[in-house]
């Protein structure tokens, strides 16, 4: 088996009034974009930043290609903040010049510019960026150093759907180049739309890890029912379904459509509102810790 | 609107009376330029001019013009210390006792007149003598003054607030993701701020010179280095303030703190002779007093690198010190 670029063991962040890391462990091998997934406050940032080298763990180590985080790994690691300040009164190719003179390699401004679809943009103020064009010229400045690594925290919070989507596709883009990506969100579609693995983290410990796809099939059915709460009868509560409730909604899920419809229609459930549709990293959160991602 | 109005006004009191910090130096720094003015400049008798007398003030005892109220007499060592007070404008006369009482007055100064006026009411015989050599005018001992208090507050403020601004945004802890170290940054920040400073020193110097006519008596490559390293110690102090503060109005009463004494005391707008011996000891100590000495002693009096050495170092001194306190201290985040 390859080393692994990144090694977190046994990590572990206190403050005075709470644990925000408590034990985690996991690798992210060469070329994998790993997914750090769970609730706000969960411990995802925290993590990042141990694992960024900015913050010192209470106890526990982060490996950088098998040595502890350094000036190798300092070089060779790109970083995009979940918020990031620049300084004032530069342009977007000023800024990227300024973060490009900090690194001994790196690649050129103008690739990153077209890379990043900034090229329209390389004159104008920073400050007078949108928030989609903003998250692309801090990737670009992520990039600019051609790392080896890159973090992503929560990098399209805040976006409309359109600059998430076209921030997608830069991501992918850069995966493809074979850069090890390590990705914190709260967006599940996110996830599953750009993570070779994820960890699903919740009080500060990871609650499940693997390839999204193989955490579904293992924890659900193939199928997911959906009714609105008030849709659903009280007594058709205590029928033999694998019930999950939320505020709003009932969720079935389960092996076997046929017979879990006719108990619903036998037990005189009103199926006009039914939606059914494959589960989701929502549904397995929400399955593992008993509480919704976004709360 | 009211509700609104209240809701802010009470979010934005709370934030400020939590901020300890600031909340001490809110009260704290007029407290102590209230008391320090008043013990300084206050007291029912506080002489407003001083008069050098050779001989010492005993000698004068029987003339009317040393009962004069306001009027505070020292006595002068010898007649060349005493004119060189006159032409540096430290004392208003120089009396050597008479009869006739004879004086010295610079002619160039304002208050050298007025005592002048004083002494003539009270004894008409007395005999004005020419001071010889070039006399000092108060715009131009004020000169120096000028150019060192604009180096304090630029380089104080310039950098103690840019790096707070920096540390509050959060675009230090981006700049600590880098290979950046903390020793590059503070550099880049005091070379900077250093050639901006000599720059706008610079300009002031030859625009501000050459309109008040201003005859500088020593060497310029002397005064740049006067200038390199005055405004290196002031810039260290100003890194050392914000070298882990995140309250803006805590480095705000801070840097006030340092500046208003540095006004205050540096003789920058008022010569301190004839002040107490203690509170010499503290203008001493103060950064701008040593580059202020220094730049005097060259622009005004012509003096060479020999008679300025201790002021430098002394600035040399200071500026380790504070970058070692600054960078030992040094956070890049909150």
């Amino acid at each position: 088996m390859s080393v692994p670029i990144l090694e977190v063991r046994d990590l572990v962040k206190r403050y005075p009034a709470v644990t925000a890391v408590d034990g985690l462990s996991f690798q992210v091998p060469p070329g994998m974009c790993f997914g750090l997934l769970g609730p706000n406050g969960a411990g995802k940032t925290t993590t990042m930043e141990i694992m960024e080298g900015i913050l010192a763990p209470s106890s526990g180590t982060v490996s950088y290609r098998g040595e502890p985080l350094g000036e190798r790994f300092r070089e060779e690691a790109g970083i995009l903040f979940q918020a990031t300040a620049l300084q004032h009164f530069l342009t977007v190719r000023q800024s990227l010049a300024l973060f490009r003179g900090l690194y001994t390699r790196g690649r050129d401004i103008d690739e990153l510019l077209r890379l990043c679809s900034l090229e329209a943009l390389a004159g104008r103020d920073n400050r007078k960026l949108s928030g989609g064009q903003r998250q692309r010229l801090l990737l670009a400045i992520a990039l600019v150093n051609d790392p080896t690594v890159l973090f992503l925290d929560e990098p399209t919070t805040g976006l409309d759907p359109q600059a998430r989507r076209n921030f997608w596709e830069l991501v992918r883009a850069v995966k493809a180049q074979g850069k090890t990506i390590v990705l914190t969100t709260h967006y599940m579609d996110e996830a599953e739309m750009l993570c070779d693995e994820i960890a699903i983290v919740d009080h500060g410990r990871i609650v499940a890890q693997g390839e999204p796809r193989r955490l579904l099939r293992e924890h659900f059915a193939a199928v997911l029912l959906e009714l609105p709460r008030a849709a659903f009868p009280p007594a058709a509560r205590t029928l033999p379904l694998q019930l999950l409730e939320t505020d709003e909604r009932i969720e079935i899920t389960t092996d076997d459509l046929d017979a879990t419809l006719r108990t619903l229609i036998g037990a005189g459930v009103p199926l006009a509102s039914l939606r059914m549709r494959p589960p989701n990293l929502e549904d397995l959160f929400l399955e593992l810790t008993g509480h919704e991602l976004r709360a | 609107m009211i509700r609104r109005l209240l809701a802010v006004w009470h979010a934005r009191n709370l934030e400020f009376l939590r901020d300890r910090g600031s909340l001490l130096f809110t009260l704290v720094l007029p407290l102590s330029i209230i008391l320090g003015i008043g013990f300084i400049f206050g007291g029912p008798s506080r002489p407003l001019f001083t008069v050098g007398v050779l001989g010492g003030p005993a000698t004068l005892a029987h003339n009317r013009f040393a009962h004069t109220r306001y009027l505070r007499f020292l006595p002068v060592a010898s007649r060349q210390a005493g004119l060189r007070a006159v032409r540096h404008d430290h004392i208003a006369l120089l009396l050597a006792p008479g009869p006739p009482l004879r004086f010295w007055v610079n002619t160039h100064s304002p208050k050298g007149y007025i005592v002048e006026q004083l002494l003539r009411a009270a004894d008409p015989g007395a005999v004005r003598l020419p001071v010889s050599g070039r006399q000092i005018r108060y715009v131009d001992w004020l000169f120096p003054g000028i150019l060192a208090m604009n180096m304090m507050f630029s380089c104080l403020f310039g950098v103690g607030y840019v790096v707070l601004r920096y540390r509050q945004s959060g675009f230090l802890k981006r700049l600590h993701a880098t290979p950046l170290t903390a020793f590059e940054f503070l550099s880049a920040q005091v070379l900077s701020r250093l050639g901006i400073i000599l720059l706008i020193t610079a300009i002031l110097y030859t625009v501000v010179g050459a309109m008040i006519h201003f005859h500088d008596a020593g060497n310029l490559a002397l005064l740049l280095l006067i200038a390199v390293l005055g405004a290196f110690a002031m810039i260290a102090l100003g890194l050392t303030v914000s070298a882990r503060l995140a309250s803006e109005e805590l480095v705000n009463g801070l840097l006030n703190l340092l500046t208003w004494p540095m006004v205050m005391l540096s003789g920058a707008w008022f010569s301190l002779a004839g002040a107490p011996g203690w509170l010499r000891w503290i203008a001493d100590a103060l950064p701008l007093t040593q580059l202020l000495h220094a730049a005097r002693a060259v622009m005004l009096y012509g003096a060479g690198l020999g008679a300025i050495a201790p002021n430098l170092i002394y600035l040399a001194v200071v500026t380790l010190v504070f970058l070692g306190i600054g960078a030992a201290s040094f956070k890049w985040r909150i």
